[in-house]
Formats: structure tokens, C-alpha cells, sequence
């Protein structure tokens, strides 16, 4: 199923003020319905490379299942979408492919990357994520953020150890807990959610909510929803005039009207002689 | 940026930002700061500033140089010192230049030996826990402290209507978005930025007009009485 009618998408990837390079790695498809973004990590130009292998493999890998596969369909056992199951699976063969090109070459030891891919479909949306990269969820006025920080300071958050307010100061803002490429197995998470029509989804990388609170982001998207692109260039503006102390990316996905898969002709039949 | 503040008799007369290594004080044409007075030497006093800090040296002067009443020869200038060189004071406003940003070191990760659990409920935050034992960090250095963003200064400014049923009206531009105009029909925004105001077409068929020239896709800055002519009505944007 094609997309891109339906989906308006609309992405921005900045090096900040202070970083002289991008380390970050975006892809977006709509007629996939998949976004992908990245946030590499690793000495010189090696984050680069994890996250430019996360994004490309992750996406060439969601085409060639799509094209064999229903993403809506569900697993019979756990009931769990196959578009979930889909994108773990993509992520985890890339988490392997990152794990031994680290391996194989010394300049690439080390390397890693945050990740947060999301893949619509069926009024769905199923988000898989690694580290502190992010998808927040704009529905009316409301921002609400669906994933939950794979981070040092997210685990000292949940267990009480910090409030809110001793994090926003932490030193401990970029230290994740997870990550892809740099062990050998990795734990996804991965979410799945309804989607309303004009609802507008938000993948970032830490350069943007390290620099922006969500209020000023909720604002932002809020205020220009009618012009997404403008929307992504004024989150990236904002976050460097507010120091821009690392890379910037992120990705605004609008759905403009509902992508329910009609029933097919087999069940509707099925239908028809319960009747 | 740090500066001095000339006043006579309580009279403020003029700032001097300490923008260069050397400022020179005295009466003859020439000098960054000159005092047409005969009580003050030709060459009187230099101030010296490096980096945050400024040092004052008289220069040899026939009737002296004083610092919060007492003479110097050379002195570390603190904040608010007044230098008094003849009837004529000079105040000393010290103002931190930002601290650099730290050097925020990029993303790491650690490996707990185990993955803590999460608790199913958000633990009161008085409960102290232990941190994971084992957690290596993947760097060779730790990440700095964070430093809270850097307010952004920036001179109020307003849009007033000229025409149309409310036209009078004063809109004060408060925030770093002010969005303007009719969704569907014909939208700006006024972005709100260090390097000051711009406006920006966001949508709508027909963009606005700033100054009579109809905008494109780019943002355009906003200078003090530009006109924004949206869905009819003429306004001007000015500083306060």
C-alpha cells in the first residue's frame, strides 16, 4: 500500500554550532511509511558510519520484507502486528552488521548508534528505538512522547534517584544504556500505536530535546502545522539558538487523513454467510 | 562585555564598552576616552582588559588617579568600582562574557552488568538506590556539566494594526513564535531570534507582503516601522 498520499513528511538534519560534523543519519520513505533516524556514536568519523549502516540497511531491509509481507497482519500466537515484528527483526540484523564492521577494523571499534524507526501502517504506527533518541506524538494540542529513553539518567529518573529538575542538569545526559552495533545481541523496544488523522509524530535525535523543553517543542509543531517543513527548519533554528551543542535531526511525519486496509475479499465474504 | 560608565556630578555622560586590550583615558584628542577637563592629563590612565578582567594604571598623572577615594597606581578592577579623575567618575560594570560552552562530549554508552529493572510504578523519589556497580563508560573522557541553555536577550518589539476595524491595536511579540493571520486562508509567523525578528510565510495561497514586496519561502528579517500588509490589513512592526 503506497503511502504518500497519505503521509506528509517533512525532515532536517543540522551539524549545531558546535559539532564539525554530523553524526546523525535520517531516511524517510512515505510510500513505505517508514522513517528512520539515527545518532551515531564512536571515534572519528566511525559514528558516521554506524549510523549511515543503521539507516540504509534498515530501510533497503523494511523494502524487501514489505514486498513479501502484510504488515498488518497479526501473529497468531501473541497477537502481535507483523509490522512490529518486521521492523525488531530489521533492526536487530543491522545491530549485527554494525557489531562485526566495528569488529573487522580497528578505526570502527567502538562505534554504535542510537535508533528510533517508525513504519506505518493500517492506521497504525509501530516504533522501535534504541538509546535516547526520540518519537513524541502531537494529537490536538497535546504532546505526549511515546518512547522511553534507553539512558543512564532515564534509569536514575524511574527509579527516583534524580527529579526531573536535578536531570535537566545532570552530566550524565548522553550516557545510553542501549544501543546498536556495539554488542553482539541487542534488546529492542518496540511500540505499536493507534493513529488518528492529524495526528503529527516527531523523531529526534538528543541535539534537539537537550536543547528545547518539550513545552517549546509542543509549541513549535503546534503553531506551524500547516507548513511541516517550516516546522522542522524552526525546531533545528531554536535548538541552535539555544546552543546547539550537538547534532540536530529530526523528522515530522503528518498523517492528513486515515490508511484503515480494507477488509479483504475473503474475510468480507466470511462475513456475509455469518449473517 | 564589561564597561565604564562616565558621569559628572551624578550625571551619566557617556558608556564605554571595554571592547579592546587597551582603553587610554585623558584629555587630549586621541584617547578611547576623552576628557576635555585641565585637571586631567593629556595622558591619564589606561584600562587593560583581558578576557573578563581589567586592570587600571595611571600613567604618570600630575594630579593622580582614585579609586573608591583612594589613589592608585594600578589597581584590579572589581565590580562597580568607581575611578575618579578629577571631578569625573568612571564606574566599572563588569559583565561576564558566557562562559564557553562545555565541551559536551558525544553520546556514550554504558553496559550495567545487568539490566536494572524497572520499577512497574514511578518510585518515590526519596528512596535512595544504588547505581549499577559495573558501568564502564565507553569514552576517554567524561561528559562535562551541562549548563542550563543561554537565556537569549533580545529588545521587546510589537506589531501594531494601521487599518482595519481593529486598527490601534498593539500586539506585543513575547514569544519565539507569534503566528499571524487566518489558518487556511493566508498565515505568517514573526520568529523570534538572537540575531533578531523575522518573518516567515507559513501558509496560505497568497503570501504576505513586508513592505509592499510579497514574501517568498525564506525568512525575512524585520527592521524597526516595517510594513506586513496580511488578509488586508496594513501593520508595523517596531522595536520598544
Amino acid at each position: 500500500m503506497d503511502l504518500s498520499q497519505v503521509l506528509e513528511i517533512a525532515s532536517q538534519s543540522d551539524a549545531g554550532r558546535v559539532r564539525s560534523h554530523n553524526e546523525d543519519s535520517i531516511a524517510c520513505d512515505p510510500a513505505m511509511g517508514l522513517v528512520v533516524l539515527a545518532d551515531g556514536m564512536g571515534g572519528y568519523n566511525a559514528g558516521e558510519v554506524a549510523s549511515g549502516i543503521a539507516v540504509t540497511l534498515i530501510s533497503s531491509g523494511m523494502k524487501e520484507v514489505l514486498k513479501r509481507i502484510d504488515p498488518a497482519r497479526k501473529d497468531a500466537k501473541n497477537g502481535e502486528r507483523f509490522g512490529s515484528r518486521m521492523l525488531r527483526d530489521q533492526v536487530i540484523a543491522a545491530n549485527s552488521a554494525i557489531f562485526n564492521a566495528a569488529q573487522s577494523k580497528p578505526e570502527y571499534a567502538g562505534m554504535g548508534t542510537t535508533l528510533v524507526a517508525a513504519l506505518f501502517y493500517d492506521d497504525r504506527v509501530s516504533v522501535a528505538h534504541l538509546g535516547d533518541s526520540r518519537m513524541y506524538r502531537l494529537r490536538g494540542e497535546q504532546l505526549d512522547l511515546l518512547t522511553h529513553d534507553h539512558s543512564f539518567l532515564q534509569e536514575q529518573l524511574d527509579r527516583g534517584v534524580l527529579t526531573p529538575e536535578e536531570a535537566r542538569v545532570s552530566k550524565h545526559k548522553n550516557i545510553v544504556t542501549r544501543a546498536l552495533g556495539v554488542e553482539q545481541d541487542v534488546e529492542v523496544e518496540v511500540g505499536s500505536f493507534d493513529i488518528l488523522p492529524e495526528d503529527i509524530y516527531l523523531l529526534c535525535s538528543d541535539g534537539l530535546n537537550d536543547m528545547l523543553e518539550d513545552e517549546e517543542i509542543r509549541f513549535a509543531v503546534h503553531t506551524l502545522r500547516s507548513n511541516l517543513k517550516l516546522a522542522a527548519n524552526q525546531l533545528v533554528e531554536l535548538a541552535n539558538d539555544n546552543g546547539g551543542r550537538d547534532n540536530i535531526s529530526v523528522i515530522l511525519v503528518k498523517v492528513k487523513q486515515g490508511f484503515a486496509v480494507q477488509p479483504g475479499l475473503i474475510s468480507k465474504l466470511m462475513t456475509s454467510f455469518r449473517k | 562585555m564589561s564597561k565604564l560608565i562616565l558621569s559628572l556630578d551624578g550625571k551619566t555622560l557617556k558608556e564605554y564598552p571595554l571592547d579592546k586590550e587597551r582603553i587610554l583615558i585623558g584629555r587630549k584628542p586621541g584617547n578611547d576616552i576623552q576628557i576635555d577637563n585641565v585637571a586631567v592629563s593629556g595622558e591619564h590612565a589606561v584600562v587593560i582588559t583581558i578576557l573578563n578582567d581589567s586592570f587600571l594604571e595611571d600613567m604618570g598623572s600630575t594630579n593622580g588617579t582614585k579609586v573608591n577615594g583612594n589613589a592608585v597606581k594600578k589597581c584590579f578592577l572589581q565590580k562597580s568600582d568607581v575611578i575618579e579623575i578629577g571631578k569625573y567618575k568612571l564606574t566599572y560594570i563588569r559583565e561576564d562574557a558566557p562562559r564557553p560552552a562545555p565541551d559536551f562530549d558525544k553520546t556514550v554508552m554504558v553496559r550495567p552488568a545487568a539490566p536494572p529493572p524497572r520499577p512497574a510504578m514511578p518510585a518515590p523519589a526519596a528512596i535512595p538506590a544504588m547505581l549499577p556497580s559495573s558501568v564502564s563508560i565507553q569514552s576517554d573522557a567524561p561528559p562535562e556539566k551541562t549548563l542550563p541553555p543561554p537565556q537569549i536577550r533580545q529588545g521587546m518589539a510589537a506589531i501594531q494594526l494601521l487599518t482595519g476595524p481593529s486598527a490601534g491595536r498593539e500586539l506585543d511579540l513575547v514569544k519565539n513564535l507569534t503566528t499571524l493571520g487566518k489558518p487556511g486562508v493566508q498565515v505568517a509567523v514573526i520568529t523570534r531570534r538572537p540575531q533578531g525578528y523575522f518573518i516567515t510565510h507559513v501558509d496560505g495561497a497568497k503570501p504576505p507582503a513586508l513592505n509592499g514586496r510579497v514574501l517568498d519561502l525564506q525568512p525575512h528579517p524585520l527592521r524597526d516601522h516595517d510594513i506586513v500588509e496580511l488578509l488586508g490589513i496594513k501593520m508595523e512592526f517596531f522595536l520598544k
